[in-house]
C-alpha cells in the first residue's frame, strides 16, 4: 500500500502554497515565486549547513501552524526555519519585516568598500541588488571603515576581503568539495576574516567554485581580474567531456574570446553542479567547448542591459496589437529563441 | 621554558603527549577534536605561547586540519599567538572592575613596566593587557598570570607594585 | 536571617574537601536519589521545587530537563555551564572554589535523572585554579566511589570531566558552549534543533548553569515541596548574587527570593550600604546585559510597591520602568559614576565578545561603541543618541543568539532614563572632561503611577 505523500501547506503574504514537510520557508516562498522571496546572502541551496547568518532573509511568522497558532516572539531567518501545517509567513507585506532588512542591509554595508567601480563582481553582485532594493542612499556611518591586510592565496583567486560578509558559503564549498580545507575563519567579531593564517595558495581541483558562490566581490577570479565588466560580456551555456567535474558551464564572451567560466547559475544565483578548476580556469578556447545557447538572464539583470538574444516585452505589448506590429521583428527573435 | 624557533616542527616531549592521551580519553572514539582547547592550553603552557609549528603538531596528534587549530586558536582570547613576557599581568578593564579603580591599576602597570599594552619589557619578563570580565566583580580590581592563572585581587598601586618586584625577585632566583 | 542552601556550611574549615563535605550532610543526595528513586522521581521533585534556571534567562529547570529526547541506543549528555562570563557575575566562580563537592553531587543526581553517563562541566578557561579544585574533588570523589562504576552499588555508572574554556564571553550561550565542548569556535548555533534533541556530539543534551546544578543537591534532600516553600510565586528558593560595585561589602550571598531590593543594598546582612557614605545613582540588578535602573526605580516599582529581589518583581514595569533579575549580577553605582563612560564599557565588551557570526551583532556592537566612545570623548552630537538607539532596536531580535539582546538592551535602558546625562556630555563638552554629571535627579521619588 502506497503510502499518500504528506503535504504542508504555508502561506506567505497571503499565498497559499503546497510544501513536502522539512521544506523551509524561504524554499517554500521560492516554490511560490516572484517579489515574495526574501533575499538570501549566506543560504546556498547546495551546500549542507549554509544560512542562517546574514539576516537579510528575516521574516514574520505571524500564526505558527494550525495546532499552535500563536505568532513566533521574534523574526526568523527564513532559510533556517521550516513550516508548519497552516503556518502563515508575512515577507514584503509586513513593515516590520521591511524594516528589519533595511537595517541588515545597512549593517553589511557600514564596513563595505563600496569600490563597485573597481570590483569585478559589479553587476552581478548579490549586495550590490540588496543595496538597490533595500538601501538607503546616505550613510549615517562616520567611522574609519574596516580594513584587512590583503593576502595572497595563490595565482587563480583573489581575496578582498575587505567585501567579505562572512556568509561563511566558501567554508562549505571546502568542507563539501573538497578533500582538505585550507581556509577558514579567523578572528572573532568585526574583525573575523577569511583567511589560511599561513601563506598558502589554495589549489584543490574544486576551489574554484568558492568564486561562484561569494555573494560578493570577496573571492573573484583572477583570471578574469579587470577583463572587463561583466554586462560587457555575453553568458553562454555549454559543456565538454570532462573526467572530472559535471563539464557543464556557462562561458563569458566578449567578442570572440572567452574570458571566464562559471559554474551555471540558476535564478537565485546558485549553482546546482560545481565545476572543477581546469573548467574554470585552463579551458578558454571556444574549440574547448559544444556550445549549447545563450545563458538565460533575468531582463533586470544589468547583464541584460547588452544582451540582445531575448526581448522581454513589457504586459503593454501584450494588450496591444499596434505595438506588437511595431515590435515585430523582437518578438520573432525571441519566439526563436525560447 | 622553551622557546620555538620560527620554521622548526615541535616535537612534543613524552610527559606532554601522555597530558594530551589522558585528555582526548574523556571523550567518546572519534571526537578527539575535543580535546583542542585543553591542549593547546598545556602546549601554551609548555612554551609559553602558541607558534604556528606547535599548532600544526597539535592538528597532526589530534588528526584534523591546521586550518581547524588555527581558526580555534584566533577566535578564543587565551591564546598567545606570539611570545609575551614570562609573566603577562592580565588586567580585568569591565564595567564592575572599573567602577573601583581598574583603569587607574592599568595606568600605573603601563607606567611602572614602561611598556605599552602588549608589548614586552626589555627583560623579557612582563607584558600585560587589560582583558574583559573575568567574573570576579565583587574582588575587583582584579588580574591575573598565567599559565596557572594565578589570582590577584583588590589591587592598589602598592599591592601591584609588591607583586611585580616579587615576581621580578623570583624570576632572577630562578635564572 | 535567610535560609541557606547551597552556602549553608560555606565557613566550615577545609568544607572543600570530601571528608569535610560530607561530615556536613554532603552527599545525602546521591544515597537517596541513586538508591532510593528512580530518575523520574528526581525529575518530578526538580519539577515541583519551581527552580528555574541559574544563569540568566530563567527557565524552569525541570520543564528544560522533561524536554530531553531519550532515541533508544544514543547517549544522552548533561553539560554544566561554568563558563561565567556575564559582568557582575561571580557567584559560581565562588560555589566552585569554596564547596566544589556541591556541584559534583548535583551533577551526579542531575545525571542520574538525565540519564546521562558522560558528563562535563565546562568552565571558562581563565578559572583554571577552579579547574584543578574541580579536577581534585571530582578525583577524591571517585575514589570514594561517588563517581565511575556502578555508584554505590545502585548499578548507576557516571563519567565526570572538567573541559577548560578558551576565553570567550559568547560560550556562556549553551550552543556555543556545545561546540566549543567539541573543539570548535565558539559560534552559537542555528536553533532549532534545540540541544534536548541534537546537542553535544548531536546527542540529546542538556545544559544547565553551575548554580541550578547545585541547587539540586538541597531539592532532593528536602524535597521540592519544601524547596518550593521559600520565596514568592514563580521565583522559589534560594539565590546566589554577586554583589559588586561601590558597595560596602561586595561578596556573593545567597538569598531567599523576596527580599526587597533595598534590604539587600542597605542592611548589614548584604552590601551594607553604598560605600563612603555616597548616594546610590543606578543599578544594575541582573549583569551587564540587563537594563540599568535609576536610583528612584530601584526600592520602589513605578506604581509604588516595594521591589523585590524575584524575578517578576525586578521585571515588574517591563523595560520601561524595570529589568531582570538575569544571573544575580548585582551591580551598584554611587553618585560619582559616569552612565556614559559605563554604557560605553559594556558596549566595547559585547563588540569584543560578537562571535562575528551574523550581521547586526557583528557590525552593530561595533558602531555602538564607537559612537559611545565619541560622546563619552566630549565629541558626539545630540543626533548621535538618537542614531545609537535605533542601532540598538536594530539589533534587538534579530540575531542568532541572544548576545545581540544583550548588547542592545543596556545602551536602551541607559538612553531611556539617562538620556539628559548623554546630553549633558554633548552640551557641556569640556566640562564632561572634568567631572561627571552626578547625582542629578536620579534619586528623586518618582510620583507612583496607577496601573
Amino acid at each position: 500500500m502506497a503510502e499518500e505523500e504528506v503535504k504542508l501547506t504555508v502561506t506567505i503574504d497571503g499565498i497559499p502554497v503546497e510544501v513536502a514537510p522539512g521544506t523551509t520557508i524561504l524554499n517554500a516562498a521560492r516554490q511560490i515565486g516572484g517579489d515574495i522571496v526574501p533575499p538570501a546572502m549566506c543560504y546556498y541551496s547546495t551546500l549542507e549547513g549554509s544560512g542562517g547568518k546574514c539576516r537579510t532573509c528575516l521574516v514574520k511568522v505571524s500564526k505558527g501552524s494550525e495546532k499552535d497558532p500563536r505568532p513566533m516572539p521574534k523574526l526568523v531567518a527564513s532559510c533556517r526555519t521550516t513550516v508548519m501545517d497552516g503556518m502563515e509567513v508575512q515577507n514584503i507585506s509586513s513593515p516590520e519585516v521591511l524594516d528589519a532588512r533595511k537595517s541588515v542591509v545597512e549593517f553589511l554595508l557600514i564596513n563595505h568598500p563600496l569600490d563597485c567601480p573597481v570590483c569585478d563582481q559589479a553587476g552581478e553582485c548579490k549586495l550590490q541588488d540588496l543595496s538597490y532594493e533595500h538601501g538607503v542612499a546616505q550613510t549615517q556611518f562616520e567611522f574609519r571603515k574596516r580594513t584587512f591586510e590583503p593576502i595572497d592565496i595563490g595565482d587563480k583567486i583573489q581575496l578582498h576581503m575587505n567585501r567579505c560578509i562572512l556568509c561563511y558559503r566558501c567554508v562549505y564549498v571546502a568542507n563539501q568539495l573538497t578533500d582538505g580545507r585550507e581556509h577558514g575563519i579567523l578572528g572573532r567579531g568585526d574583525h573575523a576574516e577569511i583567511s589560511t593564517y599561513i601563506h598558502k595558495g589554495l589549489n584543490n581541483d574544486f576551489i574554484g567554485n568558492v568564486i561562484d558562490v561569494c555573494p560578493v566581490g570577496a573571492l573573484t577570479d583572477k583570471t578574469f581580474r579587470f577583463k572587463n565588466r561583466v554586462w560587457f560580456t555575453k553568458p553562454v551555456d555549454a559543456h565538454r567531456d570532462c573526467p572530472t567535474c559535471s563539464g557543464k558551464v556557462t562561458l563569458w564572451y566578449k567578442g570572440a574570446e572567452v574570458l571566464r567560466v562559471t559554474g551555471r547559475k540558476d535564478e537565485y544565483g546558485e549553482v546546482k553542479e560545481f565545476i572543477c578548476n581546469t573548467c574554470r580556469f585552463e579551458t578558454k578556447k571556444t574549440a574547448d567547448w559544444i556550445l549549447e545557447e545563450p545563458t538565460p538572464v533575468d531582463h533586470e539583470s544589468v547583464i541584460s542591459a547588452n544582451h540582445y538574444y531575448t526581448f522581454n516585452p513589457p504586459a503593454v505589448i501584450e494588450e496591444s496589437k499596434k505595438l506588437q506590429e511595431a515590435n515585430e521583428e523582437q518578438l520573432a527573435r525571441t519566439e526563436r529563441l525560447k | 621554558m622553551l622557546s620555538i624557533k620560527e620554521n622548526q616542527p615541535v616535537v612534543f616531549s613524552a610527559e606532554l603527549l601522555a597530558k594530551f592521551g589522558e585528555i582526548v580519553s574523556r571523550y567518546p572514539e572519534g571526537r578527539q577534536k575535543s580535546a583542542l582547547l585543553p591542549v593547546l592550553h598545556l602546549v601554551q603552557a609548555e612554551y609559553g605561547w602558541v607558534s604556528t609549528e606547535a599548532m600544526d603538531a597539535v592538528a597532526a596528534y589530534l588528526n584534523i586540519r591546521p586550518i581547524e587549530v588555527y581558526e580555534v586558536a584566533t577566535f578564543y582570547t587565551m591564546y598567545f599567538l606570539e611570545p609575551r613576557g614570562k609573566y603577562t599581568l592580565e588586567v580585568c578593564r569591565t564595567g564592575p572592575c572599573c567602577l573601583v579603580g581598574a583603569e587607574r591599576i592599568m595606568k600605573h602597570i603601563e607606567q611602572r613596566l614602561g611598556v605599552r599594552e602588549n608589548e614586552v619589557t626589555t627583560d623579557g619578563l612582563f607584558s600585560w593587557r587589560g582583558v574583559e570580565c573575568m567574573a570576579a566583580c565583587g574582588y575587583g580590581p582584579v588580574l591575573q598570570i598565567g599559565p596557572e592563572y594565578t589570582f590577584y585581587e583588590n589591587l592598589t598601586e602598592e599591592s601591584v607594585d609588591q607583586m611585580i618586584d616579587t615576581l621580578r625577585n623570583k624570576a632572577q632566583h630562578e635564572a | 536571617m535567610g535560609r541557606k542552601l547551597l552556602l549553608e556550611h560555606i565557613n566550615v574549615p577545609d568544607i572543600h574537601t570530601l571528608a569535610v563535605y560530607r561530615q556536613q550532610g554532603g552527599y545525602r543526595a546521591v544515597e537517596k536519589a541513586l538508591k532510593s528513586m528512580s530518575p523520574e522521581d528526581v525529575l518530578e521533585e526538580v519539577k515541583k521545587s519551581g527552580l528555574r534556571g541559574r544563569g540568566g534567562a530563567g527557565f524552569p529547570t525541570g520543564l528544560k530537563w522533561s524536554f530531553l529526547a531519550k532515541p533508544e541506543g544514543v547517549p544522552r549528555y548533561l553539560v554544566c555551564n561554568a563558563d561565567e562570563s556575564e559582568p557582575g557575575t561571580f557567584k559560581d566562580r565562588y560555589l566552585m572554589t569554596h564547596i566544589p563537592h556541591i556541584l559534583i553531587e548535583g551533577m551526579i543526581v542531575s545525571s542520574y535523572a538525565l540519564g546521562a553517563h558522560t558528563s562535563y562541566i565546562y568552565v571558562r578557561g581563565e578559572m583554571m585554579p577552579q579547574i584543578r579544585i574541580l579536577e581534585k574533588a571530582i578525583a577524591e570523589a571517585k575514589a570514594a566511589g561517588l563517581l565511575g562504576q556502578n555508584i554505590l552499588g545502585s548499578g548507576y555508572s557516571l563519567e565526570l570531566y572538567v573541559q577548560p574554556g578558551g576565553g570567550a564571553y559568547i560560550c556562556g550561550e549553551e550552543t556555543a558552549l556545545l561546540e566549543s565542548l567539541e573543539g570548535k569556535r565558539g559560534n552559537p548555533r542555528i536553533k532549532p534543533p534545540f540541544p534536548a534533541v541534537s546537542g553535544l556530539y548531536g546527542c540529546p543534551t542538556v545544559v544547565n548553569n553551575v548554580e541550578s546544578i547545585a541547587a539540586t543537591v538541597p531539592i532532593i534532600n528536602d524535597g521540592g515541596e519544601e524547596y518550593a516553600k521559600i520565596g514568592i510565586d514563580r521565583s522559589t528558593g534560594t539565590k546566589l548574587i554577586s554583589a559588586s560595585g561601590n558597595i560596602n561589602k561586595p561578596g556573593v550571598y545567597e538569598i531567599e527570593l523576596g527580599v526587597p531590593v533595598e534590604e539587600f543594598i542597605y542592611s548589614d546582612e548584604y552590601c551594607g550600604g553604598i560605600a563612603n557614605g555616597k548616594r546610590l545613582k543606578a543599578l544594575v540588578a541582573g549583569g551587564s546585559s540587563v537594563p540599568i535602573l535609576p536610583a528612584n526605580l530601584v526600592a520602589k516599582t513605578l506604581t509604588g510597591g516595594d521591589r523585590l529581589m524575584t524575578y517578576e518583581s525586578l521585571a515588574d514595569g517591563g523595560f520601561q520602568s524595570g529589568t531582570m533579575l538575569g544571573s544575580g549580577g548585582f551591580i551598584v553605582f554611587d553618585e560619582d559614576q559616569c552612565i556614559v563612560r559605563n554604557t560605553w564599557n559594556f558596549t566595547r565588551f559585547y563588540r569584543h565578545e560578537s562571535c562575528g557570526q551574523c550581521s547586526p551583532c557583528r557590525e552593530g556592537t561595533g558602531w555602538m561603541e564607537n559612537i559611545l566612545h565619541k560622546i563619552e570623548h566630549g565629541q558626539g552630537s545630540m543626533e548621535d543618541i538618537d542614531l545609537l538607539w535605533n542601532i540598538q532596536r536594530n539589533i534587538e531580535g534579530n540575531t542568532i543568539c541572544p548576545l545581540g539582546d544583550a548588547a542592545a538592551w543596556p545602551v536602551a535602558a541607559a538612553i531611556r532614563h539617562f538620556r539628559d546625562e548623554f546630553e549633558w556630555h554633548i552640551t557641556h563638552r569640556e566640562e564632561a572632561q572634568q567631572h561627571n554629571y552626578g547625582l542629578a535627579h536620579y534619586a528623586d521619588p518618582l510620583e507612583p503611577v496607577a496601573q
